[in-house]
């Protein structure tokens, strides 16, 4: 890794303590922000009303109730996961290609998921039909494919391989599905805003049941990769020196792989596409701690989740009471933060 | 911001909100389209009366706003690349004349849809019609029209009307540049009259009232300001959109916080056919249960097409809004 050998392995409990009030701030500050006027009393007398026993009269009408907890909530919970899950997903990319530059957006994964669920929309019946939505599956498939892609491209190159040669490859797989994606979606034009918003993504129309829906793929992938964050180390060392400590290195990667994935495409099915995440995120956590997986996987997925809350904020808030797509307010931190670790990353990758 | 300009050309086409849903599985057309529409039966009788228009004199010159328009002849192959458009020419009696339209123009039914596109109109495939006149609304990259005009085919750009005046206008000079202004003047005159009549039963109390005019799922929205917003001012409803637009776009996407905090009376829905939205689906929105529209049922089904268009079909989707005033204050009553 470029920030050079971790010097911490050990997870310190202030780095923890921190990371968890970063969090909390995060939602304390996104519950309280809105377009509709909450007051922090009455947002502390309903939460309080809501505990068992405790009987409050916030002194909110049914709508100002009715949008803390229904509309607001949901919304910053499903931040908190989003975030959580594409920080991780990104460390996890990261260290499984032992390539800084990784992230879901730039590995093609976000173009996968994007085709895939084009193709649901597309040709698949009304989701209404389903018993299951099928729009995550696809996009899942999808995901997986574009991931693949990248990977199988990127390692084909024989001589002068860089951390950049996978970006590149990742890149240019991701102009071929969207160049795929725009032409199924020019062909069927009476889908064209539902694929475009579903493209652009928000958590604008957010509720509890898109946190029910992403919510079990998100825990079971972040519990793989926290799982995973010691071998993830170990596979940092190389191939042969993982091998030698009785690790099997491809199975670690397709693993980790597949179900930083199928996290990705989860929370791509629910809040479209939101670049950079799993660039900024891991990166300031490496540059803050400069420690080992062990902490860095722990410490993204918190201040992943606080980062997302808050771009959502600002998302919600400069052009109020429009609402600036998240993947906007996120490329727009995330892309100069990506220049200065392209410049900073310049050792060739095995 | 991709998306917006796909709603801006969405509705400079007239296209719906999301498309025109023509996929079978589409949601039930609204009470709109099953309601007796006097403009489609009026526009087949006008199909008989044909004759009489080949009288008046041509060349005539139509003050477009693409610029004043020469028209030699009366034109006999009219390409709209317009769903408004089309509906007003097959309304005015110059259905038959009309050799191709656009892929999104679906009334009335009988008119001779082609893979022609609306969103990026093409030159090429529009000569291929040999037309002597062309209806366009929307011209994306500003290409269309002198291409059109390079070679030599009269075409006139009737954009998104802002008011009624403006699609009087425009139904006007659609009249006069195929021979039939006695025909679009008669046409404007009765859904003048139509829609006056059905405005004048609205109660007064109306004025107390609010609404929410539902462009996507999205929430985007349609301010007074716009087509729609300025023929339901007629209702003497408040526009609960007008105060989040700021900067005058004419639609604001607002977040759900702010609609449910607004607590609209009355919620129509303009996304019925492209998205599947209903008052069950509105109902079933997190938080939306505590809206008084949603409590009270005041939930308008309307339909896409005839929302996002300029067309004489706008009487059916004012008499469907006065309806849901009128049952509202039956029940207050």
């Amino acid at each position: 890794m470029n920030a050079g050998r971790p010097t911490s392995t050990h997870l310190r409990w202030w780095w923890v303590v921190g990371g968890v009030a970063v969090l909390a701030m995060s939602v304390i500050i996104a519950v309280m922000v809105g377009p509709y006027a909450l007051s922090p009393v009455a947002i502390i007398r309903s939460t309080l009303g809501r505990l068992p026993f405790v009987s409050l009269d916030s002194g909110l009408s049914d709508q100002g109730e009715a949008i803390l907890w229904q509309i607001r909530m949901p919304r910053v919970v499903l931040g908190v996961l989003v975030g959580s899950m594409l920080s991780v997903a990104g460390t996890a990319y990261q260290g499984v290609f032992r390539n800084p530059l990784a992230d879901p957006y730039l590995l093609g994964a976000g173009a996968g998921a994007g085709l895939g669920a084009t193709l649901a929309i597309a040709f698949l019946p009304a989701s209404s039909a389903w018993f299951v939505d099928p729009l995550p599956l696809a996009a899942f498939v999808g995901a997986l494919g574009g991931v693949f892609m990248a990977y199988v491209l990127g390692y084909s190159v024989r001589s002068g391989r860089t951390a950049v040669t996978l970006i590149l490859a990742g890149v240019a797989v991701a102009a071929f599905l969207t160049a795929v994606q725009t032409f199924i979606q020019q062909r069927q034009s009476e889908t064209l805003r539902e694929v475009y918003g579903w493209i652009l993504g928000s958590l604008a129309t957010a509720g509890w049941s898109e946190v029910t829906l992403v919510l079990p793929y998100v825990v079971v992938s972040l519990g793989v990769v926290l799982a995973g964050r010691r071998l993830m180390d170990v596979l940092a060392v190389g191939d042969v020196e993982a091998s030698s400590l009785g690790v099997d290195p491809r199975r670690i990667r397709l693993v980790l792989v597949l179900f930083a994935t199928l996290g990705t495409a989860a929370v791509v099915a629910v809040s479209g596409l939101i670049g950079f995440v799993g660039i900024i995120v891991p990166h300031t956590v490496r540059l803050l701690t400069n420690a080992s997986y062990r902490i860095i996987v722990p410490l993204s997925m918190l201040l992943g989740g606080a980062f997302l809350v808050l771009a959502d904020v600002l998302a919600r808030t400069v052009q109020a009471p429009f609402e600036v797509p998240i993947g906007v307010i996120t490329a727009f931190f995330g892309a100069p933060f990506f220049a200065v670790i392209l410049r900073t990353s310049k050792g060739v990758v095995s | 911001m991709k998306r917006l300009s796909i709603l801006v050309a969405a509705i400079a086409l007239g296209a719906g909100a999301c498309g025109t849903g023509s996929s079978p599985d589409a949601p039930p057309p609204s009470t709109l389209t099953t309601t007796s529409s006097p403009v489609s039966t009026t526009a087949a009788q006008q199909e008989t009366t044909t004759t009489t228009a080949a009288d008046q004199a041509f060349p005539v010159t139509i003050e477009a706003p693409n610029g004043p328009v020469t028209i030699d002849a009366r034109p006999t192959r009219i390409v709209s690349i317009s769903p408004t458009s089309t509906e007003v020419l097959f309304a005015i009696g110059a259905g038959s004349e009309v050799v191709a339209v656009d892929t999104l123009s679906n009334h009335p039914t009988d008119a001779p849809t082609t893979e022609l596109s609306a969103f990026s109109p093409s030159v090429e495939a529009i000569a291929t019609f040999d037309p002597d006149l062309v209806f366009l609304s929307f011209d994306p990259n500003g290409d269309v029209i002198p291409g059109l005009e390079a070679l030599g085919i009269p075409v006139i750009l009737h954009p998104t009307a802002t008011d009624l005046a403006g699609a009087y206008l425009q139904w006007e000079q659609t009249g006069a540049a195929t021979g039939r202004s006695d025909e679009a003047l008669a046409l404007i005159a009765r859904i003048r009259q139509a829609i006056d009549e059905s405005l004048s039963s609205v109660p007064d109390s109306a004025s107390d009232l609010t609404y929410y005019y539902e462009l996507d799922p999205t929430y985007y929205s349609s301010t007074s300001s716009t087509f729609v917003g300025e023929l339901l001012s007629g209702t003497m409803m408040t526009n609960i959109a007008d105060p989040a637009d700021a900067d005058g776009f004419g639609y604001p996407q607002l977040a759900a916080e702010f609609i449910v905090g607004s607590d609209p009376d009355v919620i129509l829905l303009a996304d019925t056919k492209c998205c599947g939205q209903s008052a069950v689906t509105v109902g079933e929105r997190p938080g939306w249960d505590t809206v008084t529209a949603v409590r009270r049922g005041a939930i308008v089904e309307l339909d896409d097409d005839i929302a996002s268009r300029w067309g004489p079909r706008i009487v059916l989707l004012v008499e469907d809004v006065v309806a849901a005033i009128l049952a509202l204050e039956s029940v207050d009553a």
